[in-house]
């Protein structure tokens, strides 16, 4: 567990202006590729021109993050590749067992569907199976998320498909500051990591230090400190949740939120002396409900803090159902500061009596 | 051998005699144990197809990664690995190659170039694009071959590979096994058009091989590995040939024709083709193949011996090994 106090020992950001989430993640990329010449990045318009007579760096990524890497770093190390996602994502699985350290952009995780044997079956197993011969150093990044008005096919938030299967890590940061530290994290870390880059988040600015720093993979943030209710949020959603406790707080009604920045491995023990503390839990998740991350977190607490709870655990996710195209539909999609706060408040004065 | 054929030595020739008739005697092994004693998982085995691992294997040096499929005892024995830690692996034994985790079909030793067989039919073809890749980057000089069956041929991610491979002119060997059937599904309903002509599509060569005739095979992978190693890219070998016994062991292979298996067996046998070109040749004496024979014999019993008397893997292993490090 660490705070919210994020600076690493000694140094303040140089910066004076706050960089976006989106910079936050390309400036990793940058730092670690002049760092470490094994890396390379690929995926689909990851540069964007390759092959055509017109503009190279095109798009930089369908969201801009590997914008200007091209220039830096060449068609060697940044590779546009073609639209196929089986072999994008395998490739840079197999170059991983054998000495590159690739960086893979799959443009948005519901084509996780496409490459899903290799997400499934091979590079989470090779280390298991082949009686730990194998390791593959390989990140997928990825976009997730809804609230763009792009609907079912491009919106869902699949973290806990893939937070199932043993021998992946999931990494789902929430501010710039995060996106930086973690994705450095996952570039230097042996075992395959798939990164979650929320959609709504690409803009958000925050306190960014220009030296390369890594956040420990399984260590919760703390993102705000209070007595009465423990709320449980990733991604995206950790926004949702701080808005809703600070509204709280106005009513007097205080609450701890946890982001656990990964999935997997997950910090236990944070969300865990936590509700020791307040007693009460809500978990906040973008996800679908079934066999979800908040599912998964209530499911632990009830099991390992049962004692300590005063009141039933409130789940905050989207409801069983997909992302629907119409505003107004998305919006009642998507879980708000409004929902959290009214699932806190549904638990609060609900204490049992011992 | 209607063509001129890189001529292959004296040692090479005893190699891969050797190395044939070692999968032969491992294959017939493990069926005769299945069907005799109690083994534990399923088995396909490799024989009457010993010519196209040996083939391309012998084109291949310590730069070189393979990838194999589920049917993958003969890549792993052309390859060199271990006869003793492969056979202890597939009973599922203490000294196993993979400690006893991964059995028949999830094979691997990296320091012998072999960097997995494949349970997910076509799994393992984009990881052959990641090592071509990987090789081409870091400039080691080597390649990277990939094995697939016909059923492989198939699907999507066999496919795709292709494409990459060739787009990228990465230093790739994709060669089909096209044994007659994917289970019981015969390859010639189920591969449309022509492997071949696949090949040239995805603007790579391709080149139908007679899998039943080691020098053949051999040709056609030193003619890939040439081109591979020269910088053209990738290229595709349509290995024909056929399998001795059914898709796995105890299992129904009844959709071939009564009697065909003992056809093939007594007019196609690759190590009697091997064999009787040797002898013809006078390259070797049948006292030379006699003493192989016995040596092989001898090999395959001690491996087999060791496994039935070796004890499980400790229960600790359960839980070693799904990560590097985890918190």
């Amino acid at each position: 567990m660490s705070t919210n106090v994020m600076q690493p020992e000694g140094s303040r950001p140089r910066r004076k202006t706050r960089i976006s989430y989106r910079a936050a993640l390309g400036e990793a990329l940058a730092q670690e590729m002049s760092r470490d010449p094994t890396i390379v990045v690929m995926g689909e318009d990851i540069a964007g021109g390759m092959g055509a007579p017109g503009v190279q760096d095109t798009w930089g990524g369908a969201f801009g993050v590997t914008k200007g890497l091209l220039g830096r770093f060449g068609r060697d190390r940044v590779m546009d590749t073609p639209l196929q996602e089986s072999a994008i994502i395998g490739a840079a699985i197999g170059a991983a067992s054998n000495g590159l350290r690739p960086v893979a952009e799959l443009m948005f995780n519901n084509f996780i569907g496409v490459c899903m044997d290799q997400l499934m079956n091979q590079a989470p197993k090779f280390r298991y199976m082949f009686g730990g011969k194998l390791t593959t150093p390989v990140t997928i990044r990825t976009v997730y998320g809804a609230g763009i008005r792009v609907a079912a096919q491009h919106s869902s938030a699949y973290h806990s498909i893939l937070t199932h299967i043993p021998g992946l890590k999931v990494v789902m940061p929430s501010s710039a500051y995060d996106a930086k530290g973690l994705l450095i994290a996952s570039i230097r870390d042996d075992d395959p990591v798939v990164f979650f880059e929320h959609i709504g988040l690409f803009d958000k600015e925050g306190d960014v230090p220009e030296e390369p720093y890594a956040i420990p993979l399984g260590e919760a943030n703390v993102v705000r400190e209070g007595g009465d209710v423990t709320i449980v949020a990733f991604g995206r959603m950790v926004d949702v949740s701080v808005a809703a406790a600070d509204s709280l707080r106005t009513s007097g009604i205080s609450c701890t939120v946890i982001d656990p920045r990964t999935t997997s491995p997950l910090d236990e023990d944070t969300i865990l002396e936590s509700v020791a503390e307040t007693g009460r839990l809500v978990v906040v998740d973008e996800g679908n409900p079934r066999c979800g991350i908040a599912t998964d977190i209530s499911a632990l607490v009830a099991d390992r803090a049962f004692d300590s709870l005063t009141a039933p655990i409130k789940m905050v996710t989207a409801p069983h159902c997909h992302v629907p195209f119409a505003p107004v539909l998305e919006d009642a999609y998507l879980p708000s500061a409004e929902k959290v706060e009214a699932a806190v408040r549904s638990i609060v004065g609900a204490a049992r009596a011992p | 051998m209607g063509k001129t054929m890189i001529p292959l030595s004296r040692e090479q020739l005893i190699q891969a005699y050797r190395l044939m008739k070692t999968i032969r005697v491992f294959e017939d092994r493990l069926a005769e144990e299945a069907a005799t004693t109690a083994m534990a998982g399923p088995l396909h085995l490799y024989s009457g197809e010993e010519a196209s691992a040996t083939g391309v294997c012998m084109n291949l040096d310590e730069r070189d990664r393979i990838y194999s499929t589920h049917r993958p005892h003969g890549h792993c024995i052309a390859r060199g690995l271990d006869i003793k830690a492969l056979m202890l692996e597939i009973y599922g034994r203490q000294g196993g190659i993979c400690n006893a985790k991964g059995g028949s079909m999830h094979l691997a030793d990296p320091a012998r170039g072999l960097m997995g067989a494949n349970g997910i039919v076509g799994g393992g073809m984009p990881l052959v694009c990641g090592a071509a890749l990987a090789a081409a980057r870091l400039k080691t000089g080597g390649l990277a071959v990939g094995f697939v069956g016909d059923g492989g041929s198939n699907t999507g991610q066999f496919l795709e590979s292709l494409n990459f491979a060739s787009v990228f002119k990465l230093p790739a060997i994709f060669v089909i096994e096209d044994n007659g059937f994917a289970e019981t599904i015969a390859s010639s309903w189920a591969c449309a058009g022509d492997h071949v002509k696949r090949a040239e599509g995805f603007g790579m060569p391709g080149r139908r091989v007679n899998g039943f005739d080691v020098f053949d095979v051999y040709d056609a992978a030193h003619e890939a590995v040439s081109g591979a190693r020269n910088g053209k890219g990738p290229s595709l070998l349509d290995v024909k040939l056929e399998r001795y016994y059914p898709h796995e062991q105890g299992i129904s292979d009844a959709m071939r024709l009564p009697g065909h298996v003992d056809w093939l067996k007594a007019n196609s046998d690759p190590i009697t083709l091997l064999r009787t070109q040797m002898l013809g040749k006078g390259e070797i004496s049948e006292q030379e193949l006699h003493t192989i024979d016995h040596d092989v014999d001898a090999l395959i019993d001690a491996a087999v011996r060791e496994a039935q008397s070796a004890p499980p893997p400790p229960l600790s292993q359960l839980l070693t090994d799904v990560y590097v490090a985890y918190p």
